[in-house]
């Protein structure tokens, strides 16, 4: 062992301890979950489980309610990042370009949204909800979902505007485009990668989201998430494994859709304030 | 000639203080005009209020006798180029010279041929389908100017083009610059900081300066003849010197010098350092001490303290420094001087 120590230096074998103690920590889980999730039967010493099935899915895909929230949560998070872009991606062209006064504090004010703890604001808003008649419907549970993602939608885009520089723009309106044609085929396509990264993160934010859903949504609106909670206290580990996997699934499908555009400078760039 | 751009009036301040007052003037069809003078002066005031991007409080722009100061950028017969970021880096090189020609509905085979064209002329044949990040910096100011080109503007406008570059690449821009000009007769207005690249491709010099204009004039005789103070030391190399006119003579110690103003009390002497002779025998001129001795290439410029009347600085003539040395005491005089009234 010495050799080998000597050879390759200390440096790059505790470099490699480290990345091993990383992959276990997360890669672990996962793949714990796999096996779970494909198990048919499984005894506590074994290291494997010695029969391995479809059942657990089968049993899963076969409730109707589960069924059901899945296909409302994807409906539910289309809605939001839908609306997301149309209220935030104006909201963000007007903080990158308009001088307004406050524009710092209107800003700095979407933060708010995620300094608190989340169930006190999600109780007071149920409270106004009551008063609207918003609780238990559709409209109530997107609102709590575009609440929560208020914040990445209007401070990526906006930074992702703020580096689309004005003689970029000024050269489009010399050489002929309305500023409707400049927005739309120099600073929109300019600013798209910050849009795509921030609309992604809305989406998977909103399949992910249950404290608020639960409180504003109960009893018809059930998305995965609220749905995974009685899972997991109702039927065997095996069938919370499916059900996390199908959650996860999205997730990175997106991530790696999405990977062309996520950058390390696109992703820490929204977080500026200049 | 016709007047190409004529400027009236022109004012615009801002809340900062800044900005131009009163600004006229008039460029000839085919005439390379420079907007010169240091940051804050107001030149890219002018220059952008011509192409629209900003609107005077007042005054009038006429482009081929035509107010165009109600009109958008877009509705505007100029074509501008900017300091930098004038490229689309999401479209190629092709797309971003076609841009303009699109929305003015060319027909396909005619963008291709314009396009094939004007990147012969700026010697960037073949590089259709790169895109801008694939570009030196040098080479996208060239395809800025060449869509800029493409739209055959009544006025080019450039905002500091080249300030980016090398000094190099600068120069070799500046040489481009002006053949293309002569190809193509375009009137440019040209706005910069840098007295050596107005002197360099000019047609004529406007000297700015806090918003207002001090001297309209060819570069030669800009530099030979500037008619105020601020002209004077902005633009080449210039000493000055404190003098005072008696008996209608401006006199620096026993010696006097042409008062061609016909100026009194105390007035400033400017002086070139090619002007600035040295001697070491009985002729009359200023008594002065050698400080330094710098070699500068095919020239080498000499610093002399003038005992009282401040430092001079002297170009000369690489083989007439030989017998100088630092500490020797020397006459000096002056073959030109141009004289100001002391502010």
């Amino acid at each position: 062992m010495r050799w080998y120590w000597k050879a390759i230096g200390p440096k790059k074998i505790i470099e490699f301890l480290v990345l091993v103690v990383f992959v276990i920590f997360f890669l672990g889980p996962l793949l714990n979950l796999a096996i779970l999730a494909f198990t048919g039967n499984w005894k506590y010493p074994e290291a494997f489980p010695h029969e391995w099935s479809l059942k657990w899915w089968r049993f899963v895909l076969q409730q109707e309610d589960i069924a059901k929230s899945i296909g409302l949560s994807f409906l539910i998070a289309t809605i939001v990042t839908a609306i997301s872009i149309l209220i935030c991606v104006p909201a963000a062209y007007a903080f990158a370009r308009i001088r307004f006064p406050l524009s710092r504090f209107f800003l700095f004010s979407f933060l708010l949204t995620n300094a608190f703890p989340k169930m006190g604001l999600y109780v007071s808003i149920a409270v106004l909800f009551y008063k609207l008649g918003l609780m238990n419907t559709l409209a109530g549970v997107v609102l709590i979902h575009i609440v929560n993602v208020l914040m990445y939608m209007t401070w990526i885009p906006t930074a992702s505007f703020r580096n689309v520089h004005t003689a970029q723009e000024e050269s489009a309106r010399d050489v002929g485009a309305s500023p409707f044609r400049v927005f739309r085929s120099i600073t929109l396509p300019l600013a798209m990668p910050g849009i795509l990264v921030a609309s992604i993160f809305t989406f998977l934010n909103s399949l992910d989201e249950a404290q608020g859903t639960f409180l504003v949504g109960i009893p018809n609106f059930k998305t995965m998430p609220v749905i995974m909670y009685s899972i997991i206290s109702d039927y065997p580990a095996y069938a919370g494994a499916v059900f996390s996997i199908i959650l996860t699934l999205p997730t990175i499908i997106l991530l790696l859709a999405a990977k062309r555009f996520v950058s390390a400078d696109v992703l820490s760039s929204g977080f500026q304030f200049k | 000639m016709d007047i190409q751009l004529s400027i009236q009036k022109l004012t615009k301040r801002y809340k900062t203080g800044d900005g131009v007052s009163d600004i006229s003037l008039d460029v000839q069809k085919g005439e390379l005009i420079t907007l010169l003078g240091p940051s804050g002066c107001g030149k890219t005031t002018v220059l952008r209020s011509i192409g629209g991007f900003l609107e005077p409080d007042s005054g009038d722009i006429l482009i081929e006798n035509k107010s165009v100061l109600k009109a958008p950028p877009e509705k505007r017969p100029t074509a501008m180029v900017f300091q930098s970021y004038n490229l689309w880096p999401h479209m190629t090189v092709f797309d971003n010279l076609a841009f303009g020609l699109k929305i003015r509905k060319m027909k396909k085979s005619e963008i291709d041929q314009a396009i094939s064209e004007v990147l012969k002329l700026i010697r960037l044949s073949g590089s259709e389908q790169k895109f801008p990040g694939q570009l030196s910096g040098g080479q996208q100011q060239r395809v800025a100017v060449a869509r800029a080109l493409l739209l055959k503007p009544a006025v080019l406008l450039l905002d500091e083009p080249f300030s980016a570059l090398d000094a190099k690449l600068r120069h070799e821009m500046r040489e481009e610059l002006r053949e293309i000009q002569s190809n193509t007769g375009l009137t440019m207005v040209f706005v910069t900081h840098d007295q050596e690249e107005a002197l360099s491709i000019s047609d004529r010099i406007v000297v700015m300066n806090k918003g207002h204009i001090e001297q309209v004039a060819s570069p030669q005789e800009i530099y030979d003849e500037p008619k105020t103070l601020f002209a004077a030391q902005f633009i080449g190399k210039m000493n000055f010197l404190k003098g005072v006119v008696t008996n209608g003579r401006v006199m620096i110690a026993q010696l006097a010098f042409p008062n061609s103003k016909n100026l009194s009390g105390n007035v400033t002497l400017a002086i070139r350092p090619e002007d600035v002779q040295l001697f070491d025998g009985e002729e009359a001129g200023l008594p002065g001490t050698i400080k330094h001795i710098m070699v500068l290439g095919h020239y080498a410029e000499v610093s002399i303290d003038l005992q009282g009347h401040g430092i001079i600085r002297s170009f000369r003539p690489r083989d007439q420094v030989n017998d100088l040395r630092t500490g020797q005491h020397v006459k000096v005089n002056f073959a030109k001087t141009l004289v100001f009234p002391t502010v």
